[in-house]
């Protein structure tokens, strides 16, 4: 590093490695050389450090909300388009994806009712009405939300699809997998009793065909699931024995 | 060129690998072991996630080391590794959806790994950008690797497949095999984790 010298003869400054032996510009000897200490900023000075901190909060501050807001549409549109899939997927209809799926929901997704338990949609699929019924519940960590596509006599499941917020990886989050979700197809829903009695118990307890195996080592993320199908379903009663 | 991978750069790289282990050896970032160990696949994501993230936290912490106040470095460190987890997770929602989805459950495990924290205050905040670079890559495959071993033991044993692939055939669940659920709970990469540990620290005993 070459350090700044000022020679106090001749009023010049000059870099050098070390103190030299006479001015290079004058030619004045040593004694008249002195060393200019560079004027750093004090990291450690409290003024310095509020500042730094203020000026990075408010740097990263409007960062983050310039990245969110101008990314916000494409958000929303893949989030829309996803829940597309999400129906799709709970009828069965898997494997699309972009356009795809925006133009196959055009196709079978007829109509969407109002019911008591909440929103109904109107599926043809293959020339054969179903209905699909939104269901939301509590997993272990945050909630749960599925759909359940039921068939036109309203007392079998046509196919479902579960998701999660934050369960477990490769635990929990199983439920998103196929092979748990297509367990419920074909399924009944009521009992002799005209009860909703559809659910997930732990794996090789079923004993009915209305109780489904839950995932292994995730117990509470599938009796979770159980209980939002069979309250999500419970809600929709009404309009299930319509 | 020559000076970019010359030997103490490529110490830098390879240390973390293997003598200085980040899980193995400095034990650090042993909760998200845990937590996405149960397969493979949340396995490799998570290791590529931290690799990266560490890498340009490393980056940008270095180039701003000589003007961060020495009191607030933790804090600021922290705001680097936050913010720049939470871009890269805003552009994937955004151009690469899919991804994303896979990697939320992620993000708030990569933000407090311990690791990232660990090599910005041991070496970030020493060293140049490019030896930082480097040492950031180092130790997040180095983290990748302790978590591939226990994701592969743990899905092996405990699910009988890899990758979601079936390895155990079938004419051994027909003659009485069972796969060992006990491997599916956090509780058992604990364990597999303090093999590999033990393995390592019996292999490399004379070097030390």
């Amino acid at each position: 590093m070459a350090k700044k010298f000022i020679c106090s003869q001749c009023g010049q400054t000059f870099e050098a490695a070390s103190m030299p032996d006479k001015c290079p510009i004058c030619g004045a000897d040593a004694s008249k050389i002195t060393e200019v200490k560079s004027k750093g900023i004090n990291t450690n000075g409290n003024v310095y450090t509020f500042c730094y901190a203020a000026v990075m909060v408010i740097i990263v501050a409007f960062l983050l909300a310039f990245i969110s807001s101008a990314l916000k549409p494409m958000q929303d549109a893949n989030v829309a388009r996803d829940t597309k899939n999400q129906i799709l997927t709970s009828l069965n209809i898997t494997g699309l994806s972009g356009e795809a799926i925006d133009n196959k929901y055009a196709e079978v997704i007829t109509s969407e009712l109002d019911e008591q338990g909440g929103k109904v949609f109107v599926a043809t699929v293959n020339g054969v009405t179903k209905y699909v019924l939104p269901v939301k519940g509590r997993g272990l960590w945050g909630g749960l939300w599925g759909y359940i596509s039921v068939n036109e006599d309203k007392q079998t499941v046509y196919g479902t699809y579960f998701d999660h917020e934050s369960e477990t990886a490769g635990l929990g989050a199983r439920i998103k997998e196929r092979w748990f979700q297509e367990q419920f197809n074909g399924k009944p829903i009521f009992n002799e009793d005209g009860d909703v009695v559809l659910t997930v118990v732990k794996k090789g307890n079923s004993k009915v065909e209305t109780e489904i195996d839950g995932v292994t080592g995730a117990t509470l993320t599938s009796n979770g699931v159980g209980a939002m199908v069979t309250e999500g379903l419970n809600a929709y009663k009404e309009f299930l024995n319509k | 060129m020559g000076k970019l991978f010359s030997k103490e750069n490529q110490e830098v790289f390879c240390n973390p690998l293997n003598l200085n282990n980040p899980i193995a050896v400095q034990v650090l970032g042993i909760c998200s072991a845990l937590a996405v160990t149960s397969q493979l696949e949340p396995a490799i994501v998570m290791g590529l996630s931290v690799t990266v993230i560490t890498a340009f936290s490393n980056v940008i912490i270095s180039l701003i080391r000589k003007s961060i106040p020495n009191r607030i470095r933790i804090i600021v460190q922290l705001v680097v590794v936050a913010a720049l987890v939470t871009i890269v997770s805003q552009i994937l929602k955004a151009f690469a959806y899919d991804v994303s989805v896979q990697l939320s459950v992620y993000v708030g495990l990569i933000i407090t790994n311990c690791i990232l924290m660990g090599r910005l205050e041991a070496f970030a905040m020493q060293n140049g950008p490019w030896e930082s670079f480097l040492d950031g890559i180092g130790n997040g495959l180095g983290y990748a690797l302790i978590l591939v071993i226990v994701g592969f033991v743990r899905e092996l044993l405990g699910f009988g497949t890899l990758l979601g692939f079936q390895i155990v055939p079938d004419f051994c669940y027909e003659h009485g095999y069972m796969n060992n659920g006990m491997m599916t709970m956090p509780a058992m990469s604990l364990i597999i984790v303090g093999c590999v540990i033990w393995a390592h620290r019996a292999y490399n005993k004379e070097e030390k």
